[in-house]
């Protein structure tokens, strides 16, 4: 245990100064600040709708999430899978990482899991600033309905839903980066990944949600769809949801016995 | 415990159908300064590899300090310190940062970073990134990183490369500081025999994977013991005379013969047993092999 947690802080310690790191601030930062300075400047034309508070909500908070489920999440999810593995493979420090006193498991799992926190931390960000810059247009215009509904609760079922079906493609990607040290391979396929997985999600195929990359398009769709009836009662754990994880838990486990039985060149 | 600080027994390994590494049995005593001599290619580098477990052995082949490696991974790795190839650091780190990295991935104190520092000369350049460092200044940070841990044990591999001559003498007289006074063993790999001959203690030479030598460095010297040249207009008459007179007959060129010295007074009777028996001898003299010629010898064996 000990193992895990100091390569974890050296995980962190040594990619502190990696955009893949800071990624995963300035992402939510810059999106969430875009989206609210557009709710702020064009306020007049908005209000021209008269939304009530929760469909306010819902038209803000999906400016953040469809453009984040579909595009942005998977593709952090590719690079920051990449990152965290290429920062050895650049270096060549593979070697030297596993000739410390550190038993393999531990430094493997170190490394999913900051690639893990980084994502949580992404995902984190966009709820948070979702949340928060509502409230704050809410007292830059004053004419805003924000302040009617509280999406506290839908708004953290959306983005935990979302990253949990993105953990799928974390574990392939990482997998694909932790064998190849060139950015093509692993970017490649996952580039080929998510177009087929949203266009698979799109057309509706019934068996779109066995692929992982669909997965976080899919969790959207559900989500918007069953957000018409009850918002608070969205179900997290839908079958999309399950595959993501399934793939998460196998392939983090396969990614292990790879790194196991490979010669570290 | 064992007497070695590694020992190998039989060790194979193969790339693909490649054999690189060939029934080697690596004895390196504790305490020693251990020299891994071979050109390049010989295997050198894939040895140390192993020898840290990041190429995969059988079980039973490879012991550190008496522990065999592939049950006690972490423990053997504990009491080891490495420089393979050249030097891996994080280039977008500075060089303190990359020594405080290296503290936390060993769970000591984060001083000892200042401390490496300054006995590898880089304290002027701590904060400069290690990417944009001169290749001696990252042999020079390699160094600091396998010996942040204070390790029992230390595997160097070529750690002279790139170093300016300065450089290659204080690497020299700390290997030396370390052995001596701290009771460290160190095995360091070169293909320079030059270059190892000042400070080994031990010297094993591999080529193709075998290991051709193995020994201390008086015991390599005596391989090079001296021989007599002699020049002839009859080398075929002379080394039978010479031969039938006890002479041992080393190897025989045209015109040139070489046997063993035996001692100046020998040499005197050989001469005048050539003349009298009707064979000229343009010159006679005493011929010794340095260490380089030897080096090549041996690896040229197989």
């Amino acid at each position: 245990m000990r193992s895990f947690f100091i390569s974890l802080q050296s995980e962190f310690y040594k990619s502190r100064k990696t955009l893949a790191f800071w990624a995963a601030i300035i992402v939510p930062v810059v999106i969430c600040g875009l989206i609210a300075f557009g709710y702020f400047t064009s306020s007049e034309k908005i209000l021209k709708y008269n939304y009530s508070g929760m469909m306010l909500w819902f038209q803000y908070s999906s400016a953040a999430l469809g453009v984040m489920g579909m595009l942005i999440l998977p593709f952090y999810v590719i690079f920051m899978a990449f990152s965290v593995n290429n920062i050895e493979h650049k270096n060549d420090t593979w070697k030297t990482l596993f000739s410390q006193p550190l038993n393999k498991f531990s430094i493997y799992a170190a490394k999913y899991v900051y690639a893990l926190i980084l994502l949580l931390v992404c995902t984190f960000l966009f709820a948070f600033l979702t949340y928060s810059s509502g409230y704050l247009l809410q007292a830059l215009v004053p004419k805003y309905t924000f302040q009617d509904y509280n999406p506290a609760i839908i708004l953290s079922k959306f983005y935990t839903k979302l990253l949990l079906a993105s953990l799928g493609i974390l574990s392939i990607q990482f997998v694909l980066s932790l064998i190849w040290s060139d950015f093509l391979k692993p970017m490649g396929i996952g580039f080929i990944g998510i177009i087929a997985g949203i266009i698979t999600a799109n057309v509706g195929w019934k068996h779109a949600y066995l692929i992982p990359y669909s997965n976080p398009t899919l969790a959207l769709r559900m989500t918007s769809a069953s957000k018409k009836a009850k918002p608070e009662e969205l179900p997290i754990f839908t079958q999309e949801v399950w595959v993501s994880l399934i793939c998460a838990v196998l392939l983090f486990i396969v990614g292990y016995f790879i790194l196991l039985k490979r010669n570290i060149k | 415990m064992s007497v070695f600080a590694i020992e190998t027994v039989g060790l194979n390994h193969h790339f693909g159908s490649q054999t690189v590494v060939k029934d080697l049995s690596l004895q390196v005593p504790k305490g020693s300064i251990y020299g891994f001599l071979g050109p390049n290619g010989a295997g050198k580098t894939t040895t140390i590899k192993i020898l840290l477990n990041l190429l995969q052995s059988p079980s039973d082949t490879v012991f550190i300090f008496g522990k065999e490696i592939t049950n006690h991974r972490t423990a053997c790795l504990r009491q080891m310190g490495s420089l393979v190839e050249q030097p891996a650091i994080y280039a977008h780190l500075t060089g303190k940062e990359n020594l405080i990295n290296r503290c936390i991935l060993l769970g000591i104190t984060k001083n000892k970073a200042t401390e490496m520092l300054a006995l590898v000369g880089l304290t002027d350049a701590a904060n400069k990134k290690a990417g944009k460092y001169s290749l001696g200044m990252k042999q020079r940070l390699g160094i600091a990183l396998a010996l942040i841990a204070d390790p029992e044990l230390l595997l160097l591999d070529e750690p002279t490369n790139g170093l300016d001559p300065n450089g290659i003498i204080e690497i020299r007289n700390l290997m030396i500081e370390l052995t001596s006074k701290h009771g460290k063993t160190i095995l360091v790999s070169s293909h320079l025999l030059a270059e190892i001959e000042r400070t080994a203690t031990h010297v094993g030479i591999i080529n193709k994977g075998e290991l051709l030598f193995q020994g201390t460095i008086n015991e390599l010297h005596d391989l090079s013991k001296p021989s007599i040249k002699i020049e002839v207009d009859d080398y075929a008459a002379a080394t039978n005379i010479l031969s039938g007179n006890g002479a041992e007959v080393i190897n025989e060129k045209e015109g040139t013969i070489h046997i063993a010295y035996t001692g100046k007074a020998d040499m005197g009777n050989y001469n005048s047993l050539l003349v009298k028996n009707g064979v000229t001898v343009y010159s006679i003299g005493t011929e010794k092999k340095d260490l380089e010629h030897l080096f090549l010898d041996i690896t040229s064996k197989n």
